[in-house]
This record gives C-alpha cells, structure tokens and sequence, in this order.
C-alpha cells in the first residue's frame, strides 16, 4: 500500500483544525475542481485534494490515519498490526497482502459500511461510483462507429468488505456520429455495487485525435484544396479525399483564393440521421520551380492583362 | 484481468429522453433538487407544462455538474446557477474558437 500524506496534499499542518481543513480544502477545490480548471492534471491533483479532506473533515477517519504514522508519500508501507486491529473492529477481519489497495478505498469503504452497519434491518443497498473518462478516436472511427476497449482501475469488495483495485477492460461500442467533446453513457459500466446496490456508470467523452487532413467544426469537416493559378482561372474537375472515399469536384472558372466548396452530406454522420458537409478550402499554390516555358508564358499573360488586384489601394481600400 | 462484452453507449444528447426520477438517480441529486434547478432556470423540461416533467438526455450532463459544483465546492443555488452559465457560455465561446479554427485555411510558412 502507498502511503499519502493528506496533510501535505492540503497543505497543513498535522494539528489544524477542522476549520483550517476545510479552508484549506475550498481553496484547492475552486483551483483544481475538473468543471472549471483548465490546468493541466487539474482533475488527478482535485481527486487527491478531495480524497484527503473526506478522510480529514471525518474525526473518526481522521484518527484512524494519523495513527498510520508519518510515511515517506509514494512509498510503499505496511500499516502496522494494532492499526489493522483498530480498523477491523469498523472493517471486519482483512486477510491477504496490501499490495493492490489504494488508501483512499479503505477510507471510502470505511463510510459506506459504517453506514450500513448502523442501519437497522440489515445492510443497506449502496450504489458502485460513476466514472468518467476520455475516449480517443481517429476521425474514421468517430464517422464509421468503433469498438473499444477501456482500461480503468475500479475497487472491488470481498466478502469481507476488503477493498482492492482490480484493472478492468470495458469493451464499448460507439456509434457513429461522434464529433469532438460529446458525451456518452455506458449504464452500469462503473464501480460495483454493494449490499444489492446497482453498479455505477461509466460517462464518456470523445476526443478526436487531429486528421492531417481534415479539419472537425461539429459535424462538418474542413479541407485545404490546393489547386493551380491556371485551374483557378480556368476551372478544373479534381479528385479529392473525403472519409468515405476520393469524390470528383468541380473548381469554376475564376475561383478566387479562401472560397469555401461544400461537398453536401459529406461530413460527419449524425445521431439523428443525416451528416454534415465538407468544405474544400481553396488554395491558389504557386510552383516553387518554372520551366522557362512556363515562364515565357506568364510574362505573355503580364503583358496583356489589364487585371489590377490591388486597385482599391487607390481608392483608400473600397471595392 | 476482467473482461466485460461490449456494450453500446448511448448518446447524451436531444435525442435521449429522461424522467425527473432517472435524472435525480443518474446525476445523484434528489427530485426536490432536480425541481429547484428548474426553478432557478439551470435545467429546462421539455415541456414545462406537462403534468410530469422530462428532460433531454443533455440534462444529465448539466444535473451531474451542478451535484458535483454543489458537493465539491458548497455552492448555494444562486452561486451554483451562475457557475453553471458561465461555463455553459465558455463552453459555446470555445466550440465557436474550435470553428473558427476549422475554417482557417493553414498558411504555408516561408
């Protein structure tokens, strides 16, 4: 088991009170609470911040781990065996090694069964913890629907109501339609339930990994088109990618630099039904190198052109 | 290590239709809450003058924040209403940046 100094992750002292506890608390909460922190990590550094003020805010908890010691944190410790004895008489009898539980299961645990044990009629149904995480998929993936396995470290009770992280794969189908940030929910798919409480649920955020092509705004998709200043002027019929396959695209003659081509339907698909559009960006590209012939014929269009593009420099920038 | 069958997720979305029972168990909160959030304009039923309320799917995602912010940070319901607008507009503001983003031709550099 590794040990966490909760006084250090709320940064106070081991004889604060319990207002300077919560003080302490609300101001790391408001900083790092995953709803409104940006920062980086912000969610794993408000998990531990909130995990030591529910075992410090608790004087029964409270006392049950200062008398674990002072411990190196992150280092591995065995509680010794008058404290085991002294939770036990909350807990129940623990047997087996302290290699896979996590402090915070302990304490947790410890509040739910103290509950059931003080509820008349038997234990009382407590339900398994949401969780939340990310699911990162390819653009395709997010178009076509994926299958994917999610790894996370849930706790599970024995018989005994001893606590212990088991890695567990959630196999989830998501289907097609997802676009970036959206959510889901697998039911029932978070921790275990306890005393016949249903299992929690597992909530799902899509985040696409970025395309070295396409561009997401919701269901449309976004692609740069570069084209040719002679397929510019003179229209062109050109192939270009779309998730689904290469689609011929009409260039009309004289298309200026920035316009925006929609290609209807070939988007992103919709929950709903339907998709969104791909916008062909257009981009006129300039060959790097000409042939004296290209060349020739570019100082023969210069000199009969009449074209001014900067003509409305004269007139103080008015087209 | 365990293994579960797949399993399809569902959409959070407007598609998605939930009671005020199954948003208090799935956000946590209890129906009085629920009901509170409405009157304070954060949650909005799809119907508000229906006999008995249903909200979108969406609802849940918006219920289990307001449960978390009240929990985490003991906001009182005005406090927790304002928290929750602000972060529904930063939400809008960057989904519009993200667009924007989007539209932006990348430019060759020299």
């Amino acid at each position: 088991m590794k040990y966490k100094d909760y006084y250090a992750i709320l940064g106070v002292e081991r004889n604060a009170d319990a207002d300077q506890i919560k003080a302490a608390y609300r101001k790391l909460a408001r900083k790092y609470h995953p709803d409104v922190s940006k920062e980086p990590g912000a969610e794993e550094k408000f998990k531990e911040v909130k995990e030591a003020y529910e075992t410090l805010k608790d004087p029964e908890k409270r006392a049950l781990y200062d008398r674990l010691g002072t411990q190196q944190p992150g280092h591995d410790f065995r509680p010794p065996p008058d404290w085991w004895k002294q939770f036990a008489e909350h807990q129940g009898a623990f047997e087996g090694s302290f290699e896979d539980i996590d402090l915070a299961d302990i304490f947790a645990g410890l509040g739910g069964r103290r509950r059931s044990a003080r509820a008349r009629g038997g234990p009382v149904p407590i339900a398994g913890e949401d969780y939340e995480t990310v699911v990162h998929l390819t653009l395709e993936q997010a178009a076509r629907g994926a299958e994917v396995d999610l790894q996370l470290a849930m706790p599970e009770y024995d018989e005994m109501g001893s606590p212990r992280r088991v890695m567990r794969t959630i196999k989830a189908r998501i289907p097609p339609g997802s676009t970036d940030g959206k959510r889901l929910r697998l039911a029932g798919k978070g921790g275990e339930g306890a005393n016949g409480g249903p299992n929690g649920d597992l909530y799902l955020t899509v985040a696409l990994h970025p395309h070295p092509l396409f561009r997401v705004d919701g269901h449309d998709l976004y692609l740069d088109l570069p084209i040719a200043p002679w397929e510019a002027a003179l229209g062109a019929g050109v192939e270009v990618p779309t998730l689904a396959g290469p689609v011929q695209l009409k260039i009309p003659p004289r298309t200026r630099a920035g316009r925006q081509l929609r290609l209807a339907g070939r988007g992103l698909p919709k929950p709903g039904g339907g998709a969104g559009d791909l916008y062909a960006v257009v981009q006129i590209v300039m060959p790097s190198v000409l042939t004296e012939k290209e060349e020739a014929l570019f100082r023969q269009l210069a000199s009969v052109s009449t074209f001014n593009p900067r003509g409305h420099f004269a007139e103080g920038g008015h087209r | 290590m365990r293994v579960d069958i797949a399993e399809e997720a569902l959409w959070l979305d407007e598609q998605g239709v939930v009671t005020v029972a199954q948003l208090a168990r799935l956000s946590g909160l209890a129906e009085d809450e629920v009901r509170e959030l409405v009157d304070l304009g954060v949650l909005e039923p799809c119907d508000p003058h229906a006999p008995s309320w249903t909200f979108t799917s969406r609802c849940v995602l918006t219920a289990r924040a307001a449960g978390r912010l009240r929990r985490d940070l003991e906001l009182e319901p005005h406090a927790l209403a304002l928290a929750l607008f602000l972060m529904e507009r930063i939400g809008e503001l960057e989904a519009r940046v993200r667009g924007l983003q989007a539209r932006l031709a990348r430019i060759e550099q020299e």
